[in-house]
């Protein structure tokens, strides 16, 4: 059975909800990469999404955006994302890694080579931000073929017929962007979401995951009971900006989330 | 063989174009395209469209025989369209002024739009001024400097310039600000985006509303020449001057058609702008089509004497009229291009951007092989004023 799957029945038998953590692969540096995300999973950490640094990356506010610079300063690229999570793997065969980015870099590898080795190295699900299910027919099959599961992402503007569609080609978890803009954005507008997340979820047996603009203990309250689990990335990718003791800051805001959602 | 009736319901030519974006521009899009669909058939609309675009853009731009050029080059009889002489400059007004309607069509109350060279930036600012809408210009740091006199017309036309300095601060790089803008503000916003370029339904919306330059020339060349001509030139950066002019003669086989794309430092030295020469398939923008990117996937760094040229893409249309050969891209690079604005400034009084210069640099190769009874047309896509501190620059100059 997949991770993404086992993670979140075992989520749901305890009435417990996701704790799902970005962050951008070598931002600043691959081992550095690594140490976070051990340390998130020793924070608590459900599953972790990797971001794929682009040049380009038109979805990310300026925080990620700075992440993806960094990491691009020694060009890490796919692959190396793929050697990251191979170590990763080989101290944690239960948490599971999805690669979040941009068409251009899951592609630059040739899309069946790429599913190929993700599901060998151990990843288990794709979130391609600008890839909506009209250009994703090749990707999906590939993907499929390789026990992946695609990520779609539902946004406040889709509506219902839409919504019904995406979560039809959807496997792993539905992600919820819960405002109208770019990562780490300020307006989470928690009623708002709340009668959206309500309607997703009558389309939907998939669990539901709320992201965009969710950086402390308030804001991961104010959504948390509304979905089966919450993203926080910006705010990681902040504090690995800032620089200083990474690992010492990020295990603190790690548990700040932990204990917001959890207890 | 190539068709007048494409893109398809996806937005796409064979495999470029579609729509590669975020979920929360999926209906924004979708809406667009709804909407243009409606108002490309409503009479009132073309009413007022072609009344815009006679009395505030100047329209028909004349299609002027460069006599004394000709004689130089020797060779086949080369004739200008002269979207310079357009109001604000450049072939960039024709859209803005479709787009605009859209727009207010839609109900929008505020305009964004990205600019390298500054012109689609004049042009948005221009037509929001003349509406009374909001207007918000993304532009990389790189290209305000080194297009000052667009970044102070886009002022006191009311539009706010936002410089951007991620990447490679170029019209790229003005082009994703642009987009992050959109999708924050979707519900009260209309993104014009200058180029052939971006996800569906841009591509065919901007061509659309840059056909009129085709059109003009089909009808000019039967006055004045009393054939179609036999090659059409134009430069190339995200291709909409070049597929205004080459789309209503899609289907005449017989007229060849040529875009230019800018060399830059040369193709062999990577620093250049020209994807269609020496670039391969990707995604950027919202669009599948050719890119300059590397193997990994990211997108270069371009390079072209040109701000309005420097895009490490191109429209997805471009790359299918590659692909199935009914167009041919070539290259000129900065040196080709400063030449030939000096030549056609001088020859013929006509200063031409610096855009422009690269398909004028390419004719200049040419028309000599060609017998005098054939002609050229090629698109002045817009005028030099603004490239004057670029040109002095590079004379070591200080104006």
């Amino acid at each position: 059975m997949n991770r993404i799957k086992t993670t979140f029945d075992e989520l749901s038998s305890n009435d417990s909800k996701a704790l799902i953590t970005y962050i951008v692969a070598g931002d600043p540096d691959l081992d550095t990469t690594l140490n976070i995300m051990n340390c998130m999973v020793e924070e608590g950490v459900d599953i972790i999404e990797i971001g794929i640094p682009f040049s380009d990356p038109m979805a990310e506010g300026v925080s990620i955006q700075k992440g993806h610079e960094r990491a691009l300063l020694s060009k890490i690229s796919i692959r190396d994302a793929l050697d990251l999570v191979s170590k990763f793997r080989a101290s944690n065969k239960a948490t599971p890694i999805v690669f979040m980015g941009y068409m251009n870099t899951f592609e630059s590898m040739g899309v069946k080579e790429f599913c190929q080795a993700a599901a060998c190295q151990g990843v288990d699900g794709f979130l391609i931000v600008d890839m909506p299910p009209e250009e994703s027919a090749e990707f999906s099959t590939e993907a499929e073929n390789n026990g992946i599961d695609v990520i779609r992402l539902i946004a406040p503007t889709t509506d219902i017929s839409r919504v019904k569609e995406i979560c039809d080609l959807s496997s792993g978890y539905i992600y919820y962007i819960s405002v109208k803009g770019i990562t780490g954005s300020n307006n989470l507008d928690s009623e708002d979401v709340k009668q959206k997340v309500k309607l997703l979820s009558g389309e939907t047996d998939l669990p539901i995951a709320i992201g965009f603009g969710i950086k402390d203990s308030d804001s991961a309250l104010s959504v948390k009971d509304l979905a089966d689990g919450i993203v926080a990335g910006s705010v990681f990718v902040d504090l690995i900006g800032e620089g200083g003791d990474t690992i010492t800051k990020i295990a603190k805001k790690t548990k700040e989330l932990f204990i917001a959602i959890k207890q | 063989m190539s068709e007048k009736t494409l893109p398809d319901n996806k937005g796409r030519f064979g495999v470029y174009g579609g729509r590669y974006v975020a979920e929360t521009l999926v209906p924004a899009l979708d809406e667009l395209y709804e909407q243009y669909k409606i108002i490309k058939k409503d009479k009132k609309f073309l009413s007022e469209f072609h009344k815009d675009l006679k009395d505030y853009v100047g329209r028909p731009s004349p299609l002027y025989f460069a006599k004394r050029w000709t004689e130089i080059l020797g060779g086949a009889q080369v004739y200008l369209k002269r979207e310079d002489l357009n109001h604000t400059g450049a072939h960039k007004i024709n859209n803005t002024v479709g787009q605009i309607l859209l727009a207010k069509h839609m109900g929008k109350k505020r305009i964004i739009a990205e600019t390298g060279a500054g012109q689609h930036g004049v042009a948005s600012a221009t037509v929001a001024a003349r509406h009374g809408l909001d207007c918000v210009v993304y532009m990389g740091e790189e290209d305000i400097k080194r297009q000052s006199l667009n970044v102070f017309r886009m002022k006191l036309l009311g539009a706010e310039v936002v410089g951007v300095n991620s990447g490679t601060r170029t019209l790229k790089d003005a082009m994703n600000e642009a987009m992050r803008d959109w999708v924050t503000n979707v519900d009260d916003t209309y993104y014009i985006i200058g180029s052939v370029a971006g996800p569906h339904p841009y591509p065919e919306i901007v061509r659309d509303f840059n056909a009129v330059v085709g059109k003009e020339v089909i009808e000019q060349s039967i006055n004045q020449i009393g054939k179609n001509p036999d090659v059409l030139v134009a430069c190339v950066g995200g291709g909409s001057n070049a597929l205004g002019l080459f789309y209503p003669f899609i289907n005449s086989e017989e007229v060849k058609l040529i875009g230019v794309e800018a060399g830059g430092l040369g193709l062999s030295t990577g620093k250049h702008a020209a994807p269609l020469n020496d670039g391969k398939e990707g995604v950027l923008h919202g669009m599948r089509t050719y890119l300059m990117q590397d193997d990994a996937g990211q997108i270069l760094e371009t390079h072209s004497v040109s701000a309005g040229l420097d895009y490490p893409g191109v429209g997805p249309e471009h790359a299918w009229l590659k692909d199935t050969g009914r167009a041919e891209y070539v290259v000129a690079d900065d040196d080709e291009a400063l030449e030939a604005f000096k030549e056609v400034t001088k020859v013929e009084g006509i200063m031409p951007a610096l855009e422009t210069a690269h398909a004028l640099a390419f004719v200049r190769k040419l028309a000599p092989t060609m017998e005098n009874k054939k002609t050229i047309v090629v698109n002045v896509s817009g005028r030099g004023d603004k490239d004057i501190n670029t040109v002095a620059s590079i004379e070591g100059i200080e104006l």
